[in-house]
């Protein structure tokens, strides 16, 4: 019962971040329809761009976060203005292709800079453990997912009540609607790009902070394919519920299956048999939109 | 300027190479090729065999994605399927390469067959992440799967033989490759010219229409994913005899996207795209490399600028290439060809 609850609990707590990088991800394909293989280079560059504002700045941490965050939004605006914009209406293996091809130039100029080696993250949480009634929960999980959460709550609240959040929504709506009502939809889909890339810095924070950074860290982006399929490729709520289901589903695998296989790693693995699964049965996820087309 | 080329007969005007100055060049060609593991050194000849074996790979990825507009991000594990059962027969039941080779092909028709079957009912971005999934579920199963694959530590194959030949060092390796690199070529080349090719191309351009002139969608887009990974297949089979040993850490998710890289720098479908594109591909690390050594007097730490700027360069090329030059090196070489084809009267 111990380690089940200890299994559950690491696996809310992966499943948080994995929503939140997920999250990201769907504004971008939610704006723009692109799905973006650059994600977890974003989060890496987030990742380091706090660790140096950390580290030669001397900065605080909420100042090196928002340092990241901006510098994150930059890069993201950048990419769309520079590179995507002109594959906009293009065949959907460039646009993929692209977004990969920039992944691999974002993790060169990554190892340029700041070398290929693996580097500690400086201490940002206070080490006491958290206390929930009877459970404790170590302070590397508590935080991170607290953080997490917190920024979910924030691009939740953005496309509640802010008007920018709601010409976003109505531009994954209906592009032509929305630009008929006199919404700039170049400036959303720049806005998506960055905040796509701010929601991947804080969740590249995060998860450095857990396990400390390396230009090798994008590849974690792989994983949020199986959250976003089962939540819905442009559902918001989707990736939410998808990232906690897919932590969980990770941790318990690991927890319980890996013992039995010899050689391990049912881990990495477990969740993309299930997006088969889900491909299989119900494509469009959750909560997604029901307008793929099948043979 | 192209004179005095005038057709008689329907079977001259649908030939392959339609005049005398292309078979007359096809044969500089392949006089070329026969020569060439005598007159380049070691290193030169590696290269060129695994230009070999990545060209007949790319060449299926091209079929399905280039002419069948598939996109597969998975082509490596095929490849790695091909790879392992033909390591797998000829270690442990003594298959000659002949028969190994063919049947490392067959068995990644199937896998791709497997994997075809249900990701083929969903479209486009949906099924490049099918294939991705396809990809590590593949690559786990090779390192996992360690009585059959022998886990990380891979297999070793003794060489090919062929009537007592032995296909032992690299120049005769060349010449095992570039025969069925040729083959495949000309087998893809001639594809396009018959029902099925031109029905993949139909489902590219626009699956409705194809399906309302009568093509069976399914079944096309299954048999562009089967043909696919069959290529892939012999790509692997022929790297087995070619390495000599096979591990999982040969079939990444980054080979993949290099196959990925070559058809798009090459040109969407296009044959003669995909042969430039692996070239290309191969050979800029190679360059990049040479350049890094070059510079090692003025900058002693170049070196360890070689991998990460490797990385750079890979990723750079494959965004200019789609944002400036979306239709690859073919089109380079048809617009080279039609500057020189109205040459004299127009400059």
């Amino acid at each position: 019962m111990e380690f089940l609850l200890q299994i559950l609990v690491s696996g809310v707590v992966t499943g948080g971040i994995y929503a939140l990088i997920a999250i990201g991800f769907v504004i971008v394909y939610k704006a723009t329809g692109v799905i973006n293989f650059a994600t977890g280079e974003l989060m890496m560059l987030g990742a380091f761009f706090c660790y140096s504002a950390m580290t030669a700045l001397h900065a605080p941490f909420a100042l090196a976060l928002l340092v990241a965050a901006l510098a994150a939004g930059g890069v993201g605006a950048a990419v769309e203005r520079v590179v995507l914009r002109p594959l906009l209406g293009k065949r959907a293996i460039s646009v993929i292709m692209v977004t990969i091809g920039l992944s691999a130039v974002f993790k060169g100029l990554a190892q340029i800079i700041w070398s290929g080696e693996y580097r500690a993250f400086p201490p940002i949480f206070p080490r006491a453990p958290v206390v929930l009634g009877s459970v404790i929960l170590p302070s590397r999980q508590a935080y991170p997912f607290l953080i997490a959460m917190g920024a979910i709550a924030l691009v939740a609240l953005l496309f509640r009540f802010t008007r920018t959040g709601i010409a976003m929504r109505a531009t994954a709506d209906d592009q032509g609607t929305a630009f008929s009502m006199g919404i700039d939809i170049r400036r959303i889909f720049s806005l998506s790009w960055s905040l796509a890339a701010v929601t991947a810095a804080v969740a590249g924070v995060v998860i450095g902070a857990i396990g400390g950074i390396s230009p090798q860290l994008g590849a974690v982006g792989l994983r949020i394919f199986p959250v976003v399929i089962l939540g819905g490729l442009d559902s918001v709520g989707g990736a939410l519920l998808g990232g906690v289901v897919m932590g969980v589903l990770e941790n318990l695998a690991g927890g319980y299956l890996d013992p039995l296989l010899p050689g391990g790693g049912v881990k990495e693995v477990v969740p993309f048999v299930a997006l088969v699964v889900i491909l299989m049965i119900r494509p469009y996820g959750l909560f997604g939109r029901r307008e793929i087309e099948r043979l | 300027m192209l004179i005095g080329n005038f057709k008689e007969t329907y079977s001259a005007d649908e030939a392959l190479f339609r005049t005398a100055t292309v078979r007359a060049w096809m044969g500089v060609l392949a006089v070329g090729l026969l020569a060439f593991p005598f007159l380049v050194g070691d290193y030169l000849l590696y290269l060129a065999n695994l230009v070999g074996v990545l060209a007949i790979g790319a060449l299926g990825l091209n079929i399905l994605t280039g002419f069948t507009g598939q996109i597969s991000l998975g082509h490596a594990a095929f490849m790695g399927v091909g790879a392992y059962v033909a390591a797998i027969l000829s270690t442990r039941f003594g298959l000659p390469f002949w028969l190994a080779v063919p049947a490392g092909g067959a068995g990644a028709c199937l896998a791709g067959m497997v994997v075809g079957v249900p990701s083929l009912r969903i479209k486009g971005l949906y099924l490049a992440i099918a294939t991705l999934a396809a990809q590590v579920i593949f690559e786990w199963i090779f390192t996992n799967w360690t009585g059959v694959t022998g886990g990380i530590r891979g297999l070793n194959v003794p060489p090919a033989r062929l009537l007592g030949f032995a296909f032992d060092t690299d120049r005769r390796v060349y010449y095992l490759v570039f025969a069925v690199a040729a083959a495949h070529t000309y087998f893809a080349s001639n594809l396009f010219r018959t029902r099925v090719g031109r029905a993949f191309i139909a489902v590219r351009d626009r699956d409705l229409s194809a399906e309302l002139m009568g093509v069976n969608l399914f079944r096309t887009k299954i048999l562009a994913f089967m043909i696919s990974s069959y290529y892939a297949g012999i790509a692997g089979g022929l790297w087995v005899y070619f390495t000599k040993v096979v591990t999982p850490e040969n079939f990444p998710l980054s080979l993949s996207i290099q196959y990925l890289t070559i058809i798009i720098v090459g040109g969407l479908g296009s044959i003669r795209g995909t042969l430039f594109g692996t070239v290309f591909v191969t050979m800029v690390p190679e360059m990049l490399k040479a350049a890094t050594q070059s510079l090692r007097p003025f900058f002693p730490n170049a070196m360890s600028y070689l991998f990460p700027m490797r990385d750079i360069v890979f990723g750079a090329m494959i965004v200019a290439f789609l944002v400036f030059e979306p239709h690859g090196l073919a089109e380079m070489w048809n617009r080279t060809k039609r500057f020189f084809a109205l040459w004299p009267f127009k400059k």
